[in-house]
């Protein structure tokens, strides 16, 4: 709100910004606007997007509803009054009872816990235990609260300091006795913050969560506080002590899953149930009442355990994501450039095309650590199957197995920050710190339904999606 | 109790909000076609809504009573009608631009101002009607006017928006919605409150339903306009009466609220000479009675009655029945003995107001919801027991609910609530209206403070030239086409209906086109095709070049006009194709060769089964054996005065 301060005419341009100070009008300038056809707009005049065109005026109108004038048809505009909004999120002390758990939520961004300003729509992060606990009181009843944000960033600009100043707040955390610890984050990356937390912060004591949403909280509909209950009460009373990502199970309103920090990817753009777990099931299922563990071992809850923070990491590392025709070069440049690893998501079992195979062969030799996953995302990288594979481990490209090329990224950039001996290298990429890689695809580890089939059709209608 | 009134005396005032669907091929956010219903489903989503802080960091009272009802909201999907914009799993498409398009053109026919720039906002609705929890809505056009009774009919503004859910079901705490029509364009017309009696509010009604018809681009049918009707008296509260389907309903549903509203501000009255000056002023206990009930002869007061009622309404536990054990609750209403029966509506008092509360807030709804001292249904001596375990003196007014023990309490709160409503007046709400002209609580009316920017959508500069563009095509208002029908000879009811139902684009249509008699035109799409339309005929699929056709045909061959029922029938059963194949085929509008020859001696022998010797019965009963041979192809007036050469005149066409 300081902006308005420094601005009185925030967002606007060109020919807005002239009509609105012709009239000796501000944002947030109760008035009354007469346009050429003698219509009279009352409301108050709002901040404009500066990605938005000068040539019209905001307003709120005393419906609610917003309106724009196009500064052409402005006859004259005179100012009733000024109602500056200075929004806040209305905070109530959060209850203690020391009976319950003592949860720490870092913040990171992302839309967990957000308000809008209601008139410019202008998204508020909600965020002290006070706030909070306004917006979901639920908490209350599972959790001594305390919050810390770290950062207030996007998830897509997380990034590797970010990944370490993380890893050192969790040990903060840990050592200063909490129960568990929440990470609010944006989903967008939230699956490789899950996957680089499982090799910076190793042999937890307590469950590490990290929650986000995908429908943002100042909707009525929002997944946000769902998420938010389920992850504090496994942070409070789960027994999983893994880096782990709770998110909504289906779309309905109905549960949570407790998905393993490396083996986890966000699999549709905007749907609830976004994120999977692939090649394997789920750890868990968590609702308001309880958790149901599914199977998969985990790492139990132990107070007494000690945690391992190795924040160790090599940033010069890349994805390359294979496509037919893919140009030899590309590989090239990346050697010149000083990349140090290459991730390389391949086609089927794990291939790229013979052309590319002197460049590969050139930057290992330059030096360059190159794996092998796999596109499908589901499923191994086996190269030995096809000639073409065999010819690129001959080259000395290691393939990772069922490892997903996220999780293999991450755990490229660690490895590096350890060695940059390749036998090293590979051996620690292929022996896995938390299932990146499993022996075994348990055969309802890949179960992508597909509708319109008659017994599909028939399950689904028969349950809440 | 006041019935019949005098609507200046009490300062009655009412207005419209008539939603009005566009005719258009997809929804307004996706590309799910619109208007596709369905009645079947492939998938179901549960979900709740949580209400949101306000700018100012209050909750809108709407949207908290919403949540307070704790409802389970199941939407039943169709993947013909519904994709996952429905759902709330994809953000929303750009604004239809075919849509918005419909809503200029509208809002120009109702002579508004168009707006310079969209801007899409959220309307919160916790009901479960949307699954975002909010309608985007966006104001397309403001100041308007329609001619009215000699005077004018002000235009406040005019939104486009897109349409909610269809209610399937809606039993304690689940309520079920189908998707189908979610995300339909409409419009939302609001009118000043410049209507001053109940019929004024049914003719505006027709008027801006008209107006909107007049242009072929809107839904019609079943569901399509729906109006909610704004009233209130001198002292008294803007009242919605919502989702009013039929204009006819209007002057009682308007008659009702104002004498309910004259009546409320009576009982405001009385609670003030009791002393009851101010919400606070309203005190209430209450506990658990169930055991002292636990034999009574009142079936619902028992735990057995409970049992059965959510038996026989497949209620399970905390999911569409409550939380908590069957609790009996009885209300201490401290000095408000007698408030009870106090009249609202016609035939009903204030206990309905409180029911309607009740049962909407919180999901208590075995019939009657809430009984009273004022109309009690047990022993007097059950009530006796029950006044004296609430310690109730006798000024005192006791009521009882009954249900699962947490909506019990939710319950007597509200109870609480309506009449601390009562100490100030009447409450500003939204209330479901009923073929017999009596409304029930619906929600409290929101305010502006569930209206904020939709940070989805970006703002629509409508620009002046996609406005002109617009005018220049605009179709003729009604008023206009009403006075050039009627100079044609046509009566006001046909006319209105063919600018209701649409008939009149056809009529002027083929007036134009196929050079067809406007008189004759009007009242064949406005009265005789409604008989062929009610057979169960397709007529309103028959296609313009159909139409064109046949009109073409008739004016060439006036004969045919005589097997217009048939020729209709055969267009509605092979939409598309050219009723030129009919009537060739059945060698229609062509002489039969020596029919004179033949006619005569068919008509020598013939007699009818039991002669009566008078020549109209031979003549009927001639004019039928040969007709079918003849009709399309023979005037009927001709082949009468073959038959008969002294009828001439005396038989009117047939």
């Amino acid at each position: 709100m300081n902006e308005t301060v420094k601005d009185p005419l925030k967002g606007y341009r060109g020919a807005a910004r002239a009509k609105l100070a012709e009239w000796k009008v501000r944002v947030w300038s109760d008035v009354r606007c007469t346009n050429s056809a003698g219509s009279i707009f009352e409301g108050v005049v709002l901040p404009r997007s500066e990605t938005f065109d000068d040539l019209h005026i905001v307003l709120k109108l005393r419906t609610g509803y917003n309106v724009g004038v196009h500064v052409d048809r402005v006859v004259s505009i005179e100012e009733l009054g000024y109602k500056e909004a200075f929004y806040k999120i209305p905070e109530q002390e959060f209850p203690k009872r020391p009976s319950l758990p003592k949860i720490t939520l870092l913040g990171t961004g992302g839309t967990i816990a957000s308000r809008l300003d209601y008139r410019t729509g202008a998204v508020i992060p909600a965020f002290t235990p006070g706030e909070l606990y306004g917006a979901v009181p639920e908490l209350a009843d599972l959790s001594n609260l305390t919050t810390r944000k770290i950062f207030g960033v996007f998830s897509e600009n997380m990034g590797w300091e970010q990944y370490v100043i993380l890893a050192e707040e969790i040990e903060r955390e840990i050592a200063a006795g909490a129960d568990g610890i929440v990470v609010g984050h944006g989903t967008d990356t939230m699956g490789h913050t899950a996957a680089i937390l499982n090799f910076m912060v190793q042999d937890s004591p307590v469950p590490i969560v990290i929650v986000g949403s995908q429908r943002s909280s100042d909707r009525p509909s929002s997944d946000a506080a769902l998420n938010l209950i389920h992850a504090v009460k496994t942070a409070g009373e789960g027994d999983i002590a893994e880096v782990q990502i709770c998110m909504f199970g289906p779309t309905s309103d109905r549960y949570g899953l407790l998905h393993r920090g490396t083996r986890c990817r966000k699999m549709h753009s905007s749907y609830r149930s976004t994120f999977r777990t692939i090649s394997d099931i789920p750890l868990a299922v968590v609702n308001r009442e309880g958790f149901r563990y599914l199977g998969p071992e985990y790492l139990p809850r132990d107070p007494n355990r000690r945690v391992k923070i190795d924040t160790a990491y090599d940033n010069r590392i890349t994805i390359l994501y294979y496509y037919p025709g893919m140009d030899p070069d590309l590989v090239d440049a990346l050697v010149e450039k000083g990349y140090h690893g290459i991730v390389i998501a391949g086609t089927g079992l794990g291939h790229v095309n013979t052309p590319l195979y002197p460049a590969l062969e050139r930057a290992i030799k330059a030096g360059v650590h190159i794996v092998m996953t796999v596109q499908t995302l589901w499923g191994y990288a086996q190269m030995y199957v096809y000639d073409t594979g065999r010819d690129l481990l001959d080259i000395g490209i290691v393939p990772l197995d069922n490892m997903l090329p996220e999780t293999a990224l991450m755990k490229l950039g660690w490895v590096l920050g350890h060695t940059h001996d390749h036998d090293q290298v590979m051996e620690m990429m292929r022996t896995p710190i938390n299932h990146e890689i499993t022996p075994r695809e348990p055969h309802n580890g890949y179960l992508i339904l597909q509708g319109g089939l008659p017994e599909v059709e028939a399950w689904v209608k028969g349950h809440w999606k | 109790m006041q019935q019949s009134i005098d609507y200046t005396e009490i300062g009655l005032i009412a207005g419209l909000e008539v939603h009005q669907q566009l005719l258009t091929k997809t929804k307004l956010f996706c590309r799910c076609p619109s208007g596709l219903y369905t009645t079947e489903h492939d998938g179901t989503v549960l979900r709740h809504m949580r209400p949101t802080l306000s700018e100012l960091g209050e909750y809108d009272g709407t949207a908290l009573m919403e949540f307070k009802t704790k409802k389970n909201i199941i939407y039943l999907l169709h993947e013909s009608n519904t994709c996952t914009y429905e759902t709330d799993d994809t953000p929303p498409f750009l604004i239809n631009q075919e849509a918005v398009d419909v809503a200029i053109e509208q809002c120009l026919m109702l002579g508004c101002d168009i707006v310079d720039e969209l801007h899409i906002a959220r309307k919160q609705y916790l009901d479960g009607s949307i699954p975002t929890g909010f309608q985007r809505t966006a104001i397309v056009g403001v100041n308007g006017r329609l001619p009215f009774r000699g005077r004018e009919l002000s235009i406040t503004q005019v939104s486009v928006e897109e349409d909610s859910c269809r209610e399937v079901s809606d039993n304690g705490h689940l309520i079920v919605w189908r998707t189908d029509r979610l995300g339909v364009p409409l419009i939302e017309t609001v009118t000043g409150p410049d209507l001053r009696t109940p019929d004024e509010v049914e003719e505006a009604i027709l008027l801006v339903g008209r107006v909107c018809r007049s242009t072929g681009h809107v839904r019609v049918g079943l569901g399509a306009s729906r109006q909610d009707v704004n009233v209130s008296v001198r002292g008294g509260t803007r009242v919605e009466i919502k989702g009013v389907p039929k204009a006819g309903w209007a002057p009682a549903l308007v008659h009702g609220e104002a004498i309910r509203q004259v009546n409320l501000l009576q009982l405001r009255d009385e609670l003030h000479q009791r002393g009851i000056k101010s919400p606070e002023a309203i005190t209430i206990d209450h506990r658990d009675v169930t055991r002292i009930l636990a034999s009574s002869e009142i079936d619902f007061f028992r735990l057995e009655g409970w049992d059965r009622f959510n038996e026989s309404h497949d209620r399970r536990e905390g999911f569409e029945s409550g939380k908590g054990p069957f609790s009996v609750r009885a209300v201490r209403l401290k000095s408000l003995r007698g408030t009870l029966e106090h009249p609202t509506q016609p035939d009903l008092t204030f206990a309905h107001e409180l029911q309607g509360r009740v049962r909407v807030i919180s999901g208590l709804d075995q019939p009657p919801i809430m009984v009273h001292d004022g109309s009690w249904p047990g022993a007097a001596a059950e009530l006796k027991a029950l006044r004296s375990a609430l310690h109730c003196e006798a000024e005192d007014a006791l009521a009882v609910i009954w249900g699962a023990e947490e909506d019990t309490l939710t319950a007597a709160e509200e109870i609480r609530l309506r009449f601390a409503d009562a100490t100030l007046g009447v409450p500003a709400e939204t209330r479901q209206p009923f073929a017999d002209g009596h409304t029930n609580f619906e929600r409290i009316l929101p305010g502006p403070d569930r209206m904020y920017p939709d940070t989805d959508s970006p703002p629509l500069a409508l620009g002046r030239d996609r406005v002109a563009a617009l005018q220049e095509k605009l179709a003729e208002p009604p008023w206009e086409r009403e006075e050039r029908y009627s100079a044609a000879g046509l009566p006001r009811n046909t006319i209105h209906f063919l600018i209701r139902r649409g008939g009149a684009r056809l009529v002027d249509l083929v007036v134009n086109e196929a050079g067809a008699d406007l008189r004759s035109t009007g009242f064949f799409f406005g009265e005789r095709l409604k008989g062929l339309r009610r057979a169960g005929l397709q007529v309103d699929d028959i296609t313009d070049e159909q139409w064109l056709s046949w009109f073409r045909l008739m004016s060439s061959q006036p004969v045919l006009a005589e097997i217009l029922d048939e020729v209709v029938a055969w267009m509605a059963r092979h939409l598309g194709n050219d009723p030129n194949a009919f009537v060739e085929g059945g060698l229609y509008g062509s002489e039969p060769k020596d029919w004179r020859q033949h006619l005569r001696k068919i008509a020598i022998g013939a007699q009818p089964k039991n002669p009566d010797g008078s020549q109209s019965q031979r003549l009927a009963f001639l004019m039928g054996l040969v007709m079918p041979n003849l009709r399309g192809r023979i005037p009927a007036q001709e082949v009468l005065l073959e038959i008969d050469p002294g009828a001439n005149g005396k038989r009117d066409g047939q």
